[in-house]
């Protein structure tokens, strides 16, 4: 019952990694990652309870963190050029 | 086959068609952030009804209560994540398209 769902979800995660190679912007590009990690954490779901082994779960939640730490690492890289940089502005003085 | 099956299979088809309707957004729009509107799609209306069709199918146990646990977290993750795109690509000089464009 559910194969017709798993196919389609395959077929956007072919969807969106062509669409993080052919992306214009570096943002372009961590978009469709994003949305490939979220579509993959749907798919190991959903192909727990196809083969009925719904153990994989913990996988698809372990996945799910992984996914968007990665996206906020990788943001934080390209907007201050370093990972372990201070996002809180430094304070101007009087001017 | 019962009912509460054929809902949920219902709902997981619904979300699985929502996913590839977001995924056409972002092929189809002109502009990184009407692409980010398009992904949100995905993010919410494909995960809640993927995620709430295999609840309804799994029923009340250990399972339903991992899905539920993964449900939130994403719908506490995505957003966070789509905000710090937007945001950084406007720091990082990406401009929004105007009508003047």
């Amino acid at each position: 019952m559910f194969e017709i769902p798993t196919f389609m979800i395959l077929l956007s995660m072919l969807l969106a990694l062509v669409s993080a190679i052919i992306g214009k912007t570096i943002y372009d590009k961590i978009l469709a990652v994003n949305i490939f990690g979220t579509v993959t954490v749907l798919f190991i779901a959903l192909f727990g309870f196809l083969t009925k082994r719904p153990e994989f779960l913990d996988i698809a939640l372990v996945y799910a963190l992984i996914n968007f730490i990665s996206t906020v690492a990788i943001l934080k890289f390209f907007e201050y050029g370093d990972i372990s940089a201070s996002s809180i502005e430094k304070e101007k003085g009087d001017i | 086959m019962t009912a509460i099956e054929i809902l949920s299979g219902i709902l997981v088809i619904l979300g699985s068609l929502s996913i590839i309707v977001g995924l056409l957004g972002v092929y189809r729009m002109p502009d990184f952030f009407t692409r980010l509107h398009a992904a949100s799609v995905i993010d919410t209306l494909g995960t809640i009804l993927i995620l709430f069709g295999l609840i309804l199918y799994a029923g009340l146990n250990i399972v339903s209560i991992k899905l539920l646990l993964i449900l939130i977290f994403i719908l506490i993750t995505t957003p966070t994540a789509a905000h710090a795109l937007a945001k950084s690509a406007l720091h990082g000089k990406l401009k929004p398209m105007t009508d003047d464009d």
